[in-house]
């Protein structure tokens, strides 16, 4: 097990080799292939990886939104010190909205069509505080100001279709916030919107958390929302952790050659125009999974040993699952440059 | 599943008709028989037989007798075998309501691929006549037809269809009916029309006609498929609701509606005769919707997510 | 909203006129049909057949009797029957209507809870062996031919099961409301049931295939994601979203039964309603009258579908709007 940089009485969430699999007629699905991870107190951590990567999955089947009759999770997840693996759906109630609060991606279905946004908001208050109805109404509102939706004292009784796309998520960020939780699950909240509204969105989030100090896990295929919001980053391929570590480290000296591909890919606006990196190969489907390392078929510097499924290893807070070495690395590196210069 | 084995089974016991009136059970259906015997068990058995009840005046005719040689359900106030006629009937039956169904499948599907696919004046106009006829009171419509049609067959032009042929009440049924599958049709092509795959085909100088047969026809012919059999089994009521109400199957012929509106006279002393044809078409009709469930669950990758029936 | 209804009421009316012509073409102007050997039989003289088209004006041409037909209708009101010569044709309508309107209000709010919480049940235990069962009852009722069921069920309490379990069950025929209100539903009972049995049926099944639906959308997930209860979200989130589609069926199913779509189980059970004066109208051919109650019929079809229309606008916030 790597060492823990987060002592146990501070980890708001540590998930521990949780593997979830869905069996099913073409054979058995492993979305999430042994992930660790910590979130401590006030923490931002991204998860980056492309679509299928398991990356939602995991959060889902944590809370025990998966509701597949043919799954299968087998892991820990301790929230707060407690294990909610396993939890039935009444004990998981109080959790979910209560104390972890989630977001989903796509703003545009995610609120119930027939009610107003001020009742759904009150709903969910009243299921896990004893406010009475006025009081909840009251809090509703100021939660609409809180995350900027102007006049909300009368958007309060409006419906859903009567926002936009990004007033809409701002909407389902106060329904999340709503009870003050000690975690937030945002999934891929940015995706479905346009490039503006994304920052907007994404500026609320980080304001927010600085005033409920919520824990935040963002699940994003997009780098440059990690660059922005994380304090640490899990980069996840094919349902397994591929690197794992403080955003900085892993964006200045990323050690996978998957984060290579990903951070390659991202446009800078700062440095000489060059060809963006594609990762070559397509990603892979998941009844598919070779034995060995899950992104040798795809990785340029694949050697024999990669045949062999790398553990997650590496120096304090920063681990990486490859078999390639410090010193490879290093010249890897020193040749990419090379090349750069002279092109 | 076993719906499948359920319809073809009565399909074929059906179809078995004549042979079982001829060769086994040595009756003619369509004939009375009202001073008729037959050997059962070494005796000679009445089939109608002298009330013993009531008043003792008059005749019913003989219940059940269990022996698939003679009358296995009794005989009717004619004397017929209910068992043969039910045969027979089911012939009928089933005739009308899938010819009347593929008819009905084959006109709406038509209409509804061009309403939908050329818009404008030819979708009005055919919306508006599909409006009307679907705004009619459906029993009411193919009532009125009926009673129009059946005392004096029809001739138009150069079509001259008799009174007493089953091809009235199959196309009073399947016209009816046309209307209820060329919407949902229509609404299914409009949709698609907006989809990249049409557009692109569009963009691309296909023709009309290559576009209807080889791109929007394949995704309709799914819904088509599953309309198919419910419609058979809605047209199978129909009918007999018609024959029962007598503006149906025209006697000498029989279909299970007609025996139905037999047997009423005999509904207390020999419920036999109005109850195993509302029997047999329940039995029909459940095989027939299940497998229409089947059909769209099979065509549905969702379908998992709901289960059941 | 206001502008949509009045555009959906004006197209109501042209339908209406529409069908009136459809019906006075069939019944008039079939090609190779000759109204006036009908009514006077199979047997008639050429004489008589010409008496009798003189008798009834239809040697005019076909726009006048139809203008004609028309004006006694709806704005005289002395239409006549020609079975009955003399006897006016929509006071024996209107004298009907009471009748089915009783049929089928009750048997509407049988069928609407019976179908209700047998499609919620059966949502909210998929899977279950209850879920296949119910809706296993669902197809039985959609393919039971409605005569055939309302005659099993005579049979049963009038006859079969009469001296025993049913001796309560009084013989066929309807008893007005106003004069013995425990009559009046004793008499309704069991055609309420026969009538609703087909209904539920249907209703249980279309709801149990929205809810299900309903229930893998995104917003139940949300919903979920909030902590609310299943039983919460079955009853709050997806039943209110699939009641709307049930709420349009029943409009539409309410329109045709009050317009005489129970024809078959008034006959069976003896009740003099709408649909029960239709049968006997068509089996002696009795032109004005068959009019008459088609118009009647056609009307209550054509309102519940402009109705159904405008509802679906108000229950559907979504719809609101974009009207």
């Amino acid at each position: 097990m790597p060492s823990d940089p987060t002592p146990l009485s501070d980890a708001v969430l540590r998930v521990s080799d949780l593997r979830v699999s869905f069996s099913t007629r073409q054979g058995i699905v492993q979305a999430v292939d042994g992930l660790s991870l910590d979130v401590g107190r006030k923490e931002v951590v991204g998860i980056v990886g492309e679509s299928g990567s398991g990356k939602s999955v995991a959060m889902y089947s944590m809370l025990g939104l998966v509701r597949d009759a043919n799954v299968t999770i087998t892991g820990s997840v301790l929230f707060e010190g407690r294990e909610i693996l396993g939890l039935s759906d009444r004990e998981m109630q109080p959790v979910r909205g209560g104390e972890i609060g989630m977001i989903f991606q796509d703003p545009m279905t995610a609120l119930t069509p027939v009610y107003t946004v001020g009742w759904q908001i009150v709903e969910q208050l009243r299921a896990h505080t004893d406010m009475t109805k006025r009081q909840a109404r009251t809090r509703a509102v100021e939660l609409l100001a809180e995350v900027g939706i102007p006049d909300p004292k009368s958007r309060v009784d409006r419906y859903p279709h009567e926002f936009s796309g990004g007033m809409r998520q701002r909407v389902v960020i106060a329904m999340a916030l709503s009870c003050n939780p000690r975690l937030l699950i945002a999934d891929e909240p940015t995706t479905a919107l346009d490039v503006t509204t994304q920052a907007q969105i994404l500026d609320l989030m980080e304001k927010l958390q600085g005033t409920y100090g919520s824990s935040i896990v963002i699940i994003t295929h997009d780098m440059g929302v990690i660059a922005e919001m994380a304090d640490r980053v899990v980069v996840m391929y094919a349902g397994r952790p591929a690197e794992i570590g403080p955003e900085l480290d892993v964006v200045r000296h990323p050690r996978h050659p998957y984060t290579w591909g990903l951070l390659g890919a991202v446009p800078r606006v700062d440095a000489k125009s060059r060809r963006l990196t594609t990762i070559p190969g397509t990603s892979i489907s998941p009844l598919d999974v070779p034995v060995g390392c899950a992104f040798a078929p795809r990785c340029e510097h694949r050697m024999d040993v990669c045949s062999q499924r790398p553990l997650m290893r590496g120096d304090g807070s920063h681990q990486d699952a490859c078999w390639l070495s410090d010193e490879q690395r290093v010249a890897i590196r020193t040749k990419a440059t090379a090349q750069e210069a002279s092109s | 599943m076993i719906a499948l084995v359920v319809v073809i089974l009565v399909v074929t016991l059906c179809l078995l008709a004549p042979v079982y009136s001829g060769v086994i059970a040595h009756t003619n259906p369509f004939v009375s028989n009202l001073q008729g015997t037959f050997r059962l068990n070494g005796e000679t058995v009445q089939v109608m037989q002298a009330n013993t009840q009531g008043l003792g005046l008059g005749v019913t005719p003989i219940g059940p007798t269990w022996n698939f040689s003679h009358y296995f359900l009794g005989a009717d106030q004619q004397g017929r075998d209910v068992f043969a006629r039910l045969l027979y009937g089911g012939r009928a039956s089933l005739l009308i309501g899938t010819v009347s169904a593929i008819i009905c499948c084959v006109v709406a599907a038509v209409l509804g691929l061009l309403a939908g696919y050329f818009g404008g004046a030819i979708d009005w106009v055919l919306s508006r006549i599909l409006d009307i006829l679907w705004a009619f009171p459906v029993y009411l419509l193919a009532i009125s037809l009926s009673v129009i049609l059946l005392t004096s067959g029809l001739n138009v032009g150069f079509i001259h269809i008799g009174a007493g042929s089953l091809l009235l009440p199959i196309l009073i049924i399947a016209a009816v009916f046309v209307p209820y599958v060329a919407r949902p049709l229509r609404g299914i092509v409009l949709s698609l029309k907006e989809r990249e795959f049409i557009q692109a085909a569009i963009g691309s100088g296909a023709s009309d006609w290559r576009i209807l047969t080889r791109e929007i026809f394949p995704n309709v012919a799914p819904s088509i498929i599953v309309f198919f059999p419910l419609m058979v089994a809605f047209n199978m009521l129909t009918e007999s609701a018609l024959s029962f109400l007598s503006i149906g199957v025209q006697p000498p012929a029989a279909s299970w509606g007609t025996i139905i509106n037999d047997g009423l006279g005999l509904l207390y002393t020999r419920p036999a005769v109005a109850m195993a044809p509302g029997i047999a078409i329940v039995i029909t009709a459940v095989s027939l919707n299940i497998l229409g469930d089947g059909a769209r669950d099979a065509f549905d990758p969702k379908a998992k997510l709901r289960g059941s029936i | 909203m206001l502008a949509f209804s009045i555009r959906r009421l004006i197209s109501a009316v042209l339908v209406l006129f529409s069908i009136s012509v459809l019906v006075f073409l069939i019944f008039f102007a079939t090609p190779g049909v000759d109204p006036a050997a009908r009514i006077a039989g199979r047997s008639a003289t050429p004489q008589i057949v010409a008496q009798v088209r003189h008798e009834f004006g239809l040697d005019r041409p076909l726009p006048v009797r139809y203008v004609l037909m028309m004006e006694h209708l709806f704005i005289k009101h002395d239409l006549t029957s020609y079975e009955n010569p003399g006897e006016a044709v929509i006071p024996q309508v209107l004298l009907a209507a009471p009748v089915t309107l009783s049929l089928v209000l009750g048997a509407a709010v049988i069928w609407v809870v019976v179908g209700v919480m047998g499609g919620v049940i059966a949502a909210a235990n998929r899977g279950r062996f209850i879920d296949p069962l119910i809706m296993f009852f669902g197809i039985a009722a959609v393919s039971v031919p409605a005569y055939w069921l309302g005659e099993v069920v005579n049979l049963i309490t009038q006859s079969k099961l009469h001296s025993s379990v049913f001796s309560w069950v009084p013989a066929s025929g309807y008893v007005s409301p106003v004069s013995n209100p425990f009559e009046w539903a004793l008499h309704l009972l069991f055609p309420w049931l026969t009538l609703a049995a087909l209904y539920a049926g249907i209703y249980a099944r279309v709801l149990r295939a929205e809810l299900v639906n309903a229930l893998n959308e995104d917003y139940v997930r949300t919903a979920r994601a909030k902590g609310l209860s299943e039983r919460r979200i079955l009853m709050r989130h997806a039943l209110r979203c699939s009641l709307i589609s049930i709420v349009s069926l029943f409009g539409l199913d309410f329109g045709a039964l009050i317009g005489g779509a129970a024809l078959l189980t008034e006959v069976v059970f003896g009740l003099p309603g709408v649909g029960y004066l239709t049968y006997v109208s068509l089996q002696s051919l009795d032109l004005p009258v068959i009019m008459a109650c088609v118009m009647y019929g056609a009307f209550f079809v054509v309102l519940a579908n402009a109705v159904v229309d405008i509802l679906y606008a108000f229950l559907d916030p979504r719809v609101r709007l974009a009207k």
